[in-house]
């Protein structure tokens, strides 16, 4: 019976001591689907992952992932679930080859040779099997860790900051790749702090201080934060305009792209009231639609107004 | 846990070590290095046979023989003279202060005992901290004595040329009672190098895993715990058999420690004891958080080890409650086992009563580390 979620959890909690790390997060994730995860550090995504594939043990909660129970049956759940930590975490004395037999034995994938060569292949890295995984630049031991991860046909990956350090065509590659594969049918939950990377994801969810604080697709998120934003453009390096800017009434955050400025607010008609003397300063002022950084900082804003 | 042991998963991980061990060379050298060099160390200081051992004579007779037989005293060269010595004080404070091993103590009647037809009484006190510092001496020395006082009685005291000792020699070991032979050395010394180096091996292994990083890729595999530890265990129950090998040939060429008992005896007595150092490694390296903390651990386990097993000090000289510590320490048991089959010959039987209490052993810790052994990253 096909279970339509391939992660569908309730209230899961985690405490370290007497600090909550993950408080009462809800979390559906349906299968096929790109789900990117979202906050600042240390706002318990690793600590969500860990928990989903069965590394560290809820506190509170309940829910399954593919269909099955995460408390109980986090065996059955290792089996169908990728995980790519966030830290390289395959061993850097042994050899490409070596670690991905490791991996394939221990997961006892079927034509273990030819699945391991036909990896190598995939990844363009044949010539280089005997090498010591150690000797591998940040771009290709992350390609490494994603191919070993996918060794077993996993039903959902788990991708920690897959591509923290990573450079922008490696990135591009990689992501080209997430996409092949949730067409494939796999399931993806990947956690990044790259706008990009976010609009590329089918659905997302933000975390902070442990809270999950919105989560839906992009164009969601946008609306659901009911910000009106606005584009200033100063003199470059002005850094007076901005201290000026935050200064008013109405505006909630200002955030600066160059030499243009993102101001935001809640309340649309104050904002503009508060902006529209600017005009006749000669400064260029219109109207912005609110990008997905936008909402991220202002939901971060009110994360450290409420939790903190 | 639904799941079953795997001896798939098992083979990936030994298969593993294996590649691991061998890419590093430095650990790999040391397992091979450290037993020969504390072998040549320990083998050739402990096994010298010591001459020239400062001697104090305390001569209240001064007569002809008592010369003499102090002059066959020295003349065998285990005993050199360092003066004489006058009363009891004296001499207990020479001996108290390692300034001389031996003080031998004629009595003042002992020419006249002697020639009444007796068996005088002389008393030979030995520094016996170091007891195979002494051990040729003393035991040489009744010999020593008989020949040098044999020459004495020509003429009219031949009379006294008996077939009983003309002397009643009394040896007090002072300070450790009981005599350590050289033999008892090179067999000790193969239970103390496999501690040393299988304990400190695995006590990283799990540490290492965990400071790496490459922890938290295990844990979320479905390998089971105790697929791991086995998978730590099996490629060194190698390393320690190389290692005894190793000692028990250069035992045979080198030192020429006799071998009685049946090699098969003595490797299944030594599978036993290497798994269990093994263990108690893997049992450390699941309690301690950092690398140094594990081989701190083990350097923990060492020193009672060495100290109350009965390799550095003889088991019987100890107190009780050391000797209670000494039983519940595997090494005890191994050398108890090695000495007897080596030296004596002993036989399954024979090595049984200390072959259960190593299982015993190995099976607690095996228990601990399974408890121990985290699952989870919590």
């Amino acid at each position: 019976m096909p279970v339509e979620f391939a992660i569908d959890v309730q209230d899961i909690t985690k405490r370290f001591g007497d600090r909550t790390v993950v408080n009462r997060v809800a979390l559906q994730v349906r299968r096929g689907e790109i789900y990117g995860f979202l906050g600042p550090n240390g706002s318990g995504k690793t600590t969500f992952l860990r928990m989903l594939c069965g590394l560290l043990t809820p506190d509170a909660g309940s829910g399954t992932c593919l269909g099955f129970d995460l408390l109980r049956d986090s065996g059955q759940i290792k089996r169908r679930v990728g995980y790519m930590t966030q830290r390289f975490s395959y061993y850097e004395d042994l050899t490409l080859e070596e670690n991905l037999d490791f991996v394939a034995r221990i997961y006892g994938v079927p034509n273990r040779r030819a699945a391991v060569a036909d990896c190598l292949d995939k990844l363009g890295l044949r010539d280089r099997r005997r090498q010591l995984t150690g000797e591998l630049s940040g771009g290709w031991k992350q390609r490494l860790a994603l191919a070993a991860s996918l060794l077993h046909h996993p039903e959902l990956l788990l991708l920690d900051e897959p591509t923290a350090g990573v450079d922008p065509k490696a990135r591009r590659d990689f992501w080209d790749e997430v996409h092949q594969l949730a067409a494939a049918g796999i399931t993806v939950l990947v956690t990044t702090h790259y706008m990009d990377e976010a609009e590329r994801c089918h659905r997302l969810a933000y975390l902070a201080y442990g809270e999950l604080l919105a989560a839906g697709t992009a164009a969601e998120l946008v609306r659901g934060a009911g910000l009106a934003t606005w584009r200033v453009r100063g003199e470059t390096g002005s850094p007076a305009l901005g201290a000026r800017l935050r200064g008013l009434p109405g505006v909630e955050q200002v955030v600066p792209f160059g030499a243009v400025l993102h101001v935001s607010g809640s309340a649309a008609a104050l904002l503009e009231h508060s902006l529209a003397p600017l005009r006749v300063e000669g400064l260029a002022v219109e109207p912005a639609e609110t990008s997905l950084e936008d909402v991220f900082i202002h939901l971060m804003q009110r994360a450290k107004d409420n939790y903190r | 846990m639904s799941e079953r042991f795997s001896i798939a998963r098992l083979a990936a991980m030994v298969l593993k070590e294996f590649i691991q061990m061998r890419r590093d060379r430095l650990t790999f050298g040391m397992m091979v290095g450290i037993p020969l060099l504390q072998l040549i160390l320990f083998g050739f200081a402990i096994n010298s046979d010591p001459k020239h051992l400062p001697t104090v004579v305390q001569d209240n007779d001064r007569g002809v023989f008592a010369r003499d037989l102090v002059w066959g005293l020295k003349n065998s060269g285990y005993f050199e003279l360092r003066g004489s010595a006058t009363d009891n004080r004296q001499v207990r404070r020479l001996l108290d202060q390692g300034e001389c091993s031996f003080v031998l103590t004629i009595p003042a009647d002992f020419t006249r005992t002697l020639l009444r037809g007796e068996r005088p009484q002389v008393l030979l006190e030995a520094d016996a901290t170091d007891p195979a510092a002494t051990a040729n001496a003393v035991a040489a020395v009744n010999q020593l004595i008989e020949r040098a006082l044999e020459r004495d009685f020509t003429g009219p005291t031949r009379s006294l040329k008996r077939a009983a000792p003309a002397v009643d020699l009394r040896i007090h070991p002072l300070y450790n009672p009981e005599a350590v032979t050289q033999y008892n050395i090179v067999p000790g010394l193969m239970g103390v190098v496999l501690t040393m180096t299988l304990v400190i091996i695995t006590a990283v292994a799990l540490t290492r895993e965990r400071e790496r990083g490459t922890m938290e890729n295990l844990l979320a595999t479905p390998l089971r715990p105790v697929e791991v530890m086995l998978g730590k265990i099996v490629p060194y129950i190698l390393v320690g058999y190389v290692q005894v090998t190793l000692i028990l040939l250069a035992a045979k060429f080198l030192f020429d420690v006799p071998m009685r008992g049946s090699l098969v005896l003595l490797y299944t007595v030594s599978l036993l004891f290497i798994a269990a150092n093994l263990m108690v490694g893997v049992t450390f390296s699941t309690l301690a958080r950092t690398q140094l903390q594990a081989v701190q651990m083990a350097f923990f386990f060492f020193l009672p080890s060495i100290l109350l097993s009965g390799f550095m000090f003889p088991f019987r000289g100890m107190p009780v409650w050391a000797q209670w510590i000494g039983e519940a320490l595997p090494l005890t048991h191994f050398l108890r086992n090695i000495r007897g089959v080596l030296l004596k010959g002993n036989g399954w039987g024979e090595s049984l009563p200390h072959l259960w209490p190593v299982a015993l052993f190995l099976t607690v810790m095996l228990v601990l580390g399974l408890v121990r052994y985290r699952r989870t990253l919590d």
